[in-house]
């Protein structure tokens, strides 16, 4: 059993996934996290975004994706698009400040991407950061998967 | 460009409520495009208990034979020493398609740009009008042709959900708070929605079988009441119609949409619906929810001029309607891909 577990946890720190010990949200070590549940893979000036598995399990079945134009502006805190899941609409806020230079155009016919797969095809806008600095605003993965587990357990 | 409130809303009445005989009479006239009687309680939120006397605000007329009252009682509810403030509108009926627009503008930007906690409640709109959800599709929810030929009035709202055909039957009630407001609760769709759920259930008390079934408010496994909500970084927003009574000719303007329930076991509209009416007195229902907010809310009174005017700031709401050219482009797509055209 603890040769399993270890073998569990190596094979995780390869896969670069720490699992919580609840087991039930992945969060990925090289990304960044807002306080907002959104994730950020930073690779020099350039940024992708998406929400996280925690936000999608908690929001439900996603059956749209509400994208902003390719161009527009985008500030660290702000709304720049919504999903919509069961009756609701839920703002996606962007995690830097910069310009959108991509969109997930998959996302308008497959909006599920966002739930089976948070974190790669269900990516949602890629942006051309104007201030690195702003990344220093946001959580590592350890201190985010501790702030989920903060969040769910006080409700 | 949706008007200031004080052009909208341009006599603020309340009056007496007598528990046996109180009446609403005719809208507003020309010019005049309905009533907010703005109710709310402004509670810091402080440790002790305070007692707060009936507030009544007296009307100011403008040759309007009509009125509508509101009575706010001084809940003052003592939750883990804090006691979340709740502002009341309520607002009377109104004569124009586009005053559900605007009341959906207000809705809005009070989610938007206020830092306080409302409840809304509204008697219905004259016209019957639809009102489609954030991502609804026309073509797919609505039957276009009889929309187009009978001129009824399409909305897209900016809150999520399906599909529904209101008038002055409909009876609508609307929660925007803080996502710190109701204890416990977090701001996602499903906590919200059973946060609802048990605030109705005081409503309705047992009567009819009364649950939350998948989302939507039933007698049984009829549905009476339909939800949509809106969640931002700070706040939430969860507003219901409540079908009072409704026209039947009125259902044939909407389609079985695909994405149904489960319960609804592909009953068509008459089988899957039921009139609020057969359970419950209006004002009996009404008063009840404002009953039940106060059970979790303390509620206060403010000066109309404290309400948030739309011209006042930048914010542009996006619920609006669909033109016809869009609703006859819609049906004109869905023909051509029949078609096997590109």
């Amino acid at each position: 059993m603890a040769s399993g577990m270890l073998w569990a946890s190596r094979a995780a720190a390869c896969l670069r996934i720490s699992v919580f010990h609840r087991g039930f949200s992945t969060v990925l070590k090289d990304l960044k996290y807002a306080d907002s549940h959104e994730w950020v893979k930073v690779t020099g000036n350039a940024a992708t975004i998406g929400i996280t598995d925690h936000a999608q399990d908690h929001l439900g079945d996603v059956v749209y994706v509400e994208l902003p134009e390719v161009g527009a502006a985008v500030k660290q805190g702000d709304s720049f698009g919504a999903v919509e899941s069961v009756k609701a609409t839920s703002d996606i806020n962007s995690p830097v400040s910069g310009k959108v230079v991509e969109v997930n155009e998959e996302l308008s016919n497959s909006p599920a991407l966002v739930n089976s797969s948070p974190y790669e095809a269900g990516w949602i806008i890629k942006v051309e950061m104007n201030d690195a600095g702003e990344l220093k605003n946001l959580m590592d993965s350890e201190k985010y998967s501790k702030f989920c587990e903060e969040e769910d357990s006080k409700h | 460009m949706p008007a200031c409130i004080h052009e909208l809303f341009v006599e603020f009445i309340v009056s007496v409520y007598h528990r046996h005989h109180h009446t609403y009479m005719h809208a507003f006239g020309i010019g005049l495009t309905g009533l907010v009687v703005a109710l709310g309680y402004l509670m810091k939120q402080k440790n002790h208990h305070i007692s707060l006397p009936l507030q009544l605000l007296l009307p100011r007329r403008f040759g309007i034979t009509d009125s509508s009252f509101y009575v706010c009682g001084p809940a003052l509810k003592d939750i883990k020493g804090k006691s979340p403030s709740l502002k009341f509108e309520r607002r009377k009926k109104n004569t124009r398609p586009g005053i559900l627009v605007r009341q959906l503008h207000i809705e809005e930007q009070l989610l938007r740009t206020s830092s306080e906690n409302w409840c809304i409640i509204n008697d219905g709109t004259n016209d019957p009008t639809i009102v489609m959800g954030f991502s609804g599709k026309p073509a797919e929810l609505l039957e276009i042709e009889s929309v187009l030929h009978d001129q009824v009035p399409v909305i897209r709202r900016f809150t999520g959900g399906g599909t529904v055909i209101v008038d002055h039957q409909t009876i609508f009630v609307t929660f925007i708070c803080n996502k710190e407001t109701v204890p416990d609760l977090q701001p996602y769709p499903r906590p919200i929605m059973s946060w609802s759920s048990s605030l109705y259930s005081k409503v309705f008390g047992g009567i009819g079988d009364f649950h939350l079934r998948e989302n939507d408010y039933v007698f049984g496994n009829h549905k009476f009441g339909g939800n949509a909500q809106s969640i931002t970084k700070n706040k939430w927003i969860h507003h219901t119609s409540f079908l009072w009574d409704f026209d039947v000719r009125n259902m044939a303007y909407l389609k079985l949409p695909k994405l149904a329930p489960a319960y609804r076991s592909a009953r068509g509209h008459l089988d899957f619906i039921c009139r609020l009416k057969d359970y419950m007195p209006r004002s009996t229902f009404i008063d009840k929810t404002v009953e039940a907010a106060g059970t979790q809310f303390s509620l206060r009174s403010l000066e109309l001029e404290a309400v948030v005017t739309c011209s006042e700031t930048e914010f542009r709401p996006s619920t609006r309607f669909l033109t016809n050219e869009e609703l006859a482009a819609a049906a004109a797509a869905v023909s051509e891909q029949q078609l096997g055209l590109p």
